[in-house]
């Protein structure tokens, strides 16, 4: 990966939270007809959770504001919780996500279950900007806080066998309440190629908006891969294995004429009922949402790579 | 004052009010009044909503033929202009937001959509065949029309049933919701096709017995017979 061709900022650049938002409601607000009154009065929406301790990392991450803390916590898909985009902020209150332990197998070396502080210990934490693309064709910038995936697995020294990773969410209809509907195949399992598992923007992470994340996007440990949709991201994650075979994945089981095992965001690969090309950028003003979505969501140079030769149609 | 009255001077101009309380409330949410928001995703806010109120307006005008011949409250035929015509606008107001809010008036992309998604294509049928029934709701439109007017006007039946399908077809996975929207839509259709049945007995028996008015009296201009079997 070319390092220099990313835009770089030092982080005396990068505007503090509560100055960016406040600039950013008063550009809407002004944009909106002079609709000020009806934004939530300041500080409402001051992140939540314990802070984390973090560097940026700004060569990996976009120049493009981030979403406030507000609509990245209170609009969102985690189906284990309801399949509105407010229900898991509404419900996932449930979910006790410490003490969490995430059990290890496979081709590995090193297995077996692991608590979330062991899994977590060795790692420094960075905060990564990076974009987010739904398949329903609504994205967002979030400032992630994570550590790469592949300093984890590194440490599990997974065999020559290992070709893929699986992830598996939680299962417990209890702390879940929507797992007691069956729309989807419960527990939620995604996975990864191993050199995408490897890629150094694929991250494993802890926090958002620098604080611990919350329960609703997915505590206390979830997958994060820029470049593909969304629901990539397995979220709440209590297994991972190791694979020789292509593992099944969640959304792939549900309908598999709509939802590949890759999941690239790609413009130029419909989705069979609804065009892939563009997007609605979440928090710009209501007439400048629509955006065009961009190859592999804007990271086509870091990771266009991992598929030369590839068929991206047949394999969506 | 007697109950008709009542339906016209009180009930009407009331249930006209309540029936852009959901319009009402988008615009409140936009600007921000009476603690009124539109949430993070806004567009999508005033698409769905606006779809969904499209549904209920269908749903609920075709409620009032039963309502009417279950309680004999002629009357409520009175409402039934001004609820089709409800349904005719937050149709427009959702085609209009998704024009205008969900593909920024990108014609080549809306074409495209229109041609290629299928939940668009009935979507877009459904709205298209509307149209002649609000330019047809008039009283001259049915005067002129006279008995085509109820023929035309069932066309209802095929587009609530596109609408539920529109619906059904753009959910990802939980497709709870639009099965209510459909259950109801077929206990309605269902109502109409069972008292349709119930009633074609004694209709065969009424048009037998004009048929042999008819034969008997040769003179006379035939009589205008009636199946008996209309909506």
């Amino acid at each position: 990966m070319k390092r220099a061709d990313i835009p770089r900022i030092k982080p005396s650049e990068i505007t503090p939270y509560e100055l960016y938002v406040s600039r950013r409601r008063l550009l809407s607000g002004a944009l909106a007809l002079g609709a000020a009154a009806s934004l939530p009065a300041f500080g409402s929406d001051a992140p939540q959770g314990a802070p984390l301790k973090f560097i940026r990392n700004t060569a990996l991450s976009t120049t493009q504001a981030p979403n406030t803390y507000e609509e990245i916590t209170n609009y969102n898909n985690f189906y284990e919780f309801g399949t509105g985009k407010t229900d898991p902020a509404a419900n996932a209150h449930a979910l006790r996500a410490r003490p969490w332990s995430v059990s290890v197998t496979g081709n590995a070396e090193v297995t077996g279950t692991f608590t979330l502080e062991d899994i977590l210990k060795p790692h420094a934490l960075e905060e990564r900007v990076y974009r987010l693309r739904c398949v329903e064709r609504w994205s967002m910038v979030i400032p992630w806080v994570g550590f790469p995936l592949a300093d984890l697995i590194k440490r599990f020294r997974p065999t020559s066998q290992a070709k893929y990773v699986a992830f598996k969410t939680l299962y417990d209809p209890k702390q879940m309440p929507g797992q007691r509907y069956g729309v989807l195949d419960w527990p939620y399992v995604e996975g990864l190629r191993m050199d995408e598992a490897m890629h150094p923007l694929t991250l494993m992470v802890v926090g958002l908006h620098g604080r611990v994340l919350p329960n609703q996007d997915g505590a206390p440990l979830r997958l994060v891969v820029p470049w593909k949709y969304g629901f990539k991201g397995i979220k709440s994650i209590v297994e991972i294995r190791f694979s020789s075979t292509q593992p099944p994945t969640s959304w792939n089981i549900a309908a598999s004429n709509e939802y590949g095992f890759y999941a690239n965001v790609n413009p130029e690969v419909d989705h069979p009922r609804w065009s892939q090309k563009r997007e609605r950028r979440i928090g710009a003003s209501l007439f400048d949402q629509n955006q065009p979505t961009l190859k592999f969501n804007g990271y086509e140079e870091q990771v266009a790579s991992l598929y030369r030769g590839m068929d991206l149609a047949r394999y969506f | 004052m007697n109950f008709d009255t009542q339906v016209r001077r009180i009930y009407k101009p009331l249930l006209f009010v309540a029936c852009l309380l959901p319009a009402a409330r988008l615009v409140a949410g936009a600007c921000g009044i009476a603690g009124q928001s539109l949430g993070t995703d806004p567009v999508h806010e005033i698409l769905h909503t606006c779809g969904k109120w499209t549904l209920n307006f269908l749903l609920i005008t075709l409620c009032v033929t039963p309502l009417r011949e279950l309680t004999g409250l002629n009357s409520l035929l009175r409402l039934r202009r001004m609820l089709g015509l409800f349904a005719f606008t937050y149709a427009c107001l959702h085609f209009l937001s998704y024009l205008l809010l969900d593909q920024g008036l990108d014609w080549h992309a809306i074409l495209e959509d229109i041609v290629k998604r299928p939940y668009i294509t009935i979507g877009f049928t459904a709205l298209l065949l509307l149209l002649p029934l609000a330019v047809t709701s008039t009283n001259r439109m049915m005067r002129r029309l006279g008995r085509r007017w109820q023929k035309l006007h069932r066309l209802i039946y095929v587009i609530a049933l596109l609408g539920v399908w529109h619906f059904y077809w753009q959910v990802k996975a939980d497709v709870r919701e639009p099965l209510i929207y459909a259950g109801i839509l077929t206990a309605l259709l269902g109502y109409r096709s069972w008292r349709t049945g119930r009633r074609s007995a004694p209709a065969l028996r009424a048009g037998a017995r004009a048929a042999s008015m008819m034969a008997n009296s040769t003179s006379s201009p035939p009589p205008m017979v009636s199946g008996g079997t209309g909506s």
